[in-house]
């Protein structure tokens, strides 16, 4: 027998059967009472988000002066934000698609979860460009529709295609992750016991009874629908850091931007799943499903993806010096010993020397270290995109046009409750909706297979 | 010989191996229109009921080929021929600059074909189906495997059917009203 085989630990505790899967999900959202520690949480989540929409108001009443953003900074907290969330939510897709092609099986307890991550990370970052715009009533200008005005977007910007982009990657995720809950929707319908959660499971399920047919129709579009997204997911960090790169602001303008900000993307979603999945599976008791295996091969992920971030900050340090030119020689120079040389070093440290512990195994397997570690590669990732956004553009070209930026409380307000929206919903999906995809755990038990 | 009231028969067993058995001997008995229903997708069920033609891959081809078209064109027609501006020099048919948004449009109808069309041809949303009227159907969603032999198979005749169901060993067999 392989070795390998017998010491890795399992993606699903032995001694489950069809019945106990389908019983212990769906009861965390059926029987389980919820807990104080849930309404807390809900409740601090909520509040922050009330916060973010102060502040959202109070920016549509006095306008963007109220942030820190100035010239020659213009695009300050809401890019960086806009890239950290859209980025977190790149795990999301990896693990449901690209992990399903590779016939990854482990992927099937955390991709629904995942998938949910997506989603409201999407929509976390969704807000930034909108807001950012300056009179968000006219946001939809950034869509091309006919207008008694008889002009169009200009489809030669990145900025345009970053708008398809991100509207497209949003809606596929939601297809995505509605196609996947259809079946367990049917469990939750047929398991509830009150007459009004049947009626609200019933509807969303749309009738599914499971029939062969259906089943292997589902299957045929779940897989297609999985090698759409899986090249969608590698193009939309690709336009983002377009958006970036086609500038020739110096460390703006580098052909690595698109490899290295998709890994840094996956880097920083993979940090967020685990921040979510340990707790979750702690509170819920779900070591059963999301087992030691899980959290070891999320963290080997990491450290891949680590790795190539680190590359990319090495290739970006090489070229500032091999390219010999005098503003990407400065912009290095600058990073290193500029204002805001602090924040380059705390960034080398969060990404790429303290990630490193995680070639020890005692680290990759213990919660608690796994979990801190990635609440730091989420700093670290949120400032590697402060310094591509604010250190670029602070000190470019001309000397007379340099300046500083500082965010105000209004930025750290936006910011701040924007974690408080993806988490309040998070909570809520807990809650409402079976974290694990049921149907597809029942899949991997050994009972699932056809005899001859 | 379609009975008034009612819909079919329905065999209930407790394993994926048992139901294909099951799916595949009554397919060869002869009879047509049958169907199987399980919690999750069971590996070679739908070939035993005789389930063989997926047009699931088409309606995505079609998607995708709407949406990649229909992005190209729109942005062709756009930057050309509607609202010509010069930007840098560039040319107004830039073909390379409208690569990302075809490719998104491809990916985005193809996405949405998939969804719609598998809902579409497996006919759902279904508000109301008759299999539901068997109280025991509501264990297809957990752990349970049912086969149903459909009242309008050309071969169907209660007792016989039963008869037959009767011989695959199943848990149990209900009659399904309409």
């Amino acid at each position: 027998m392989d070795e390998r085989i017998e010491t890795a630990a399992p993606i699903i505790e032995p001694g489950h059967t069809f019945g106990t899967v389908t019983d212990k999900i769906s009861s965390i959202v059926l029987t389980r009472p919820t807990s104080n520690g849930w309404f807390i949480g809900f409740g601090i989540a909520f509040l922050l988000t009330m916060m973010m929409l102060f502040a959202m108001g109070y920016l549509f009443v006095r306008g963007i002066g109220i942030w820190g953003v100035t010239i020659p900074i213009g695009w300050g907290f809401a890019i960086v934000n806009f890239v950290w969330w859209i980025g977190i939510g790149h795990a999301g897709t990896l693990i449901s698609a690209i992990l399903l092609l590779l016939r990854q099986s482990w992927r099937n307890s955390i991709n629904r979860f995942a998938e949910a991550m997506t989603l409201f990370a999407v929509a976390a970052a969704g807000i930034f460009p909108l807001i950012h715009v300056g009179r968000p009533w006219l946001a939809y200008w950034l869509f091309p529709y006919p207008n008694t005005m008889q002009v169009w977007p200009q489809f030669r910007s990145p900025l345009v295609w970053d708008v398809f982009a991100v509207s497209t990657y949003g809606t596929i995720s939601l297809l995505f992750w509605f196609i996947g809950l259809i079946p367990d929707l049917a469990t939750l319908r047929d398991r509830s016991e009150e007459r009004w959660k049947k009626i609200i499971y019933g509807m969303l399920a749309m009738g599914w009874r499971g029939s062969a047919r259906h089943w292997h129709r589902y299957e045929t579009a779940y897989l297609l629908l999985a090698g759409l997204a899986t090249p969608l997911v590698l193009s939309v960090h690709t336009v983002v850091s377009f958006d970036f790169a086609i500038g020739i602001v110096p460390g703006w303008h580098t052909t690595i931007f698109p490899p290295y900000f998709v890994a840094g993307a996956i880097y920083s979603g993979f940090a967020m799943v685990l921040m979510l999945a340990i707790p979750i599976r702690k509170f819920y008791g779900l070591e059963d499903f999301i087992t030691e295996r899980h959290l070891q091969n999320s963290a080997k992920v990491m450290l891949a993806t680590g790795l190539i971030v680190a590359y990319g900050y090495a290739i970006e340090a090489f070229m500032g010096w091999y390219s010999g030119n005098r503003y990407d020689a400065f912009l290095l120079w600058n990073r290193l010993h500029g204002p805001y040389s602090f924040f380059y070093y705390m960034l080398l440290m969060c990404n790429i020397v303290i990630p490193q512990v995680l070639w020890i195994p005692k680290f990759r397997s213990s919660p608690v270290w796994l979990f801190l570690i990635s609440g730091v590669v989420l700093v670290g990732m949120w400032l590697e995109r402060f310094i591509i956004v604010v250190v670029s553009l602070h000190r470019d070209f001309l000397t007379s046009s340099w300046g500083m930026y500082y965010a105000t409380r209004w930025d750290w307000m936006t910011y701040i409750g924007t974690i408080g929206m993806f988490l309040a919903a998070m909570f809520l999906f807990v809650r409402i909706l079976p974290m694990i995809s049921i149907f597809e755990m029942r899949t991997l038990l050994p009972e699932a297979e056809v005899k001859e | 010989m379609k009975r008034a009231g009612l819909y079919g028969v329905m065999a209930e067993f407790d394993s994926t191996t048992d139901l294909v058995a099951a799916a595949n001997r009554t397919r060869e008995a002869g009879y047509k229109r049958i169907d199987a229903y399980s919690p999750f997708p069971v590996e070679g069920l739908a070939e035993a009921i005789g389930f063989h033609h997926d047009e699931v891959p088409l309606v995505v081809l079609i998607g995708a080929l709407i949406g990649g078209l229909s992005g190209y064109l729109m942005q062709y027609w756009i930057s050309a021929v509607s609202y010509p501006i010069n930007v840098g020099g560039k040319p107004y048919h830039s073909w390379p600059a409208f690569i990302v948004v075809t490719f998104e449009m491809t990916i985005l109808f193809g996405g949405i074909f998939a969804v719609l069309g598998m809902l579409a041809l497996n006919g759902l949303p279904m508000p109301y189906h008759p299999v539901f009227n068997v109280p025991r159907f509501a264990f297809a969603t957990k752990d349970r495997f049912f086969l149903i032999v459909f009242s309008s198979d050309p071969k169907f005749n209660l007792l016989e059917t039963r008869r037959f169901l009767e011989s695959l060993r199943p848990k149990s067999i209900s009659e399904v009203p309409d």
